[in-house]
């Protein structure tokens, strides 16, 4: 079994790591075709996809939503700002409705002893932000987090 | 928890609660493992202090500080909360691209 792990770097820098049985080239199509996002990117405890679109391409837009469990949808969207074939993406990642400036998100993807390995990298406008949307973990209490989010971002 | 992240935000701070997980530590004895100057420290272990991160406890003639379990505990918690979310994620990703390994396979 492949390991995901998570660290945190510096004070705004979310690191997540993974191993994946794939070539770069499926895994790349795999996290830009919009109907395949849609077969993965709802974490099925949390809730179920809505819709999905992206345009992969250099000032292009994605936008995922998904319906949380506790019926609130919730929609991730952005513009891609690097887009290198089976290697490296580079986009902005806004959690809708949360005002400030969008994280940059880096996934890199790189084959090695025969798996591939992704590194998506989140870096948030401010410490602030960041530390609020790994304490919202998209679970219940998200809508609470994301008040105390208005207020530390307004401030 | 917000104060948990923003006191361990500084990396010096960091290293100090890193120090303290082997064992209760004076000033003195903390400056002199991280290379920090007594004010420093003090500067340091009072926002640690008020984070909820590290206790003071009196002992003979000297204050020695340890770290307070409960507040690393809790983010701990929350982090592996996050990282879940992500590794069920990636599950589901990962059999989506096995499945379609397979298909090309064919």
């Amino acid at each position: 079994m492949n390991e995901t792990t998570m660290k945190l770097e510096g004070d705004r820098t979310i690191v997540i790591a993974r191993a994946f049985d794939a070539s770069a080239r499926t895994l790349f199509e795999a996290v830009t075709n919009p109907e395949l996002v849609a077969r993965w990117w709802a974490p099925k405890s949390h809730g179920t996809i809505i819709s999905c679109t992206a345009d992969v391409r250099v000032g292009g837009i994605y936008r995922y939503a998904m319906r949380a469990n506790s019926g609130q949808e919730v929609a991730f969207s952005g513009e891609y700002r690097e887009v290198t074939p089976h290697s490296r993406l580079v986009f902005t990642s806004m959690f809708e409705g949360v005002p400030g400036e969008p994280a940059v998100v880096t996934v890199t993807l790189e084959e090695r002893g025969g798996k591939t390995h992704m590194i998506h990298e989140e870096v948030y406008p401010s410490a602030a932000v960041r530390d609020m949307v790994i304490q919202s973990g998209m679970e219940k209490g998200m809508r609470e987090a994301m008040d105390q989010l208005e207020v530390l971002v307004s401030q | 928890m917000i104060e948990t992240f923003a006191a361990l935000a500084e990396p010096n701070r960091y290293r100090i609660v890193e120090l303290l997980r082997s064992g209760p530590r004076s000033v003195n004895d903390i400056g002199e493992r991280l290379q920090l100057n007594q004010p420093q420290v003090s500067k340091h272990l009072r926002v640690l202090k008020e984070a909820g991160l590290v206790d003071v406890e009196p002992r003979a003639q000297q204050r020695l500080y340890e770290l307070r379990a409960r507040p690393l505990q809790k983010l701990h918690d929350w982090l592996e909360r996050y990282r879940r979310l992500w590794d069920e994620r990636y599950q589901q990703l990962d059999e989506l691209v096995r499945e379609l390994e397979k298909a090309k396979k064919r």
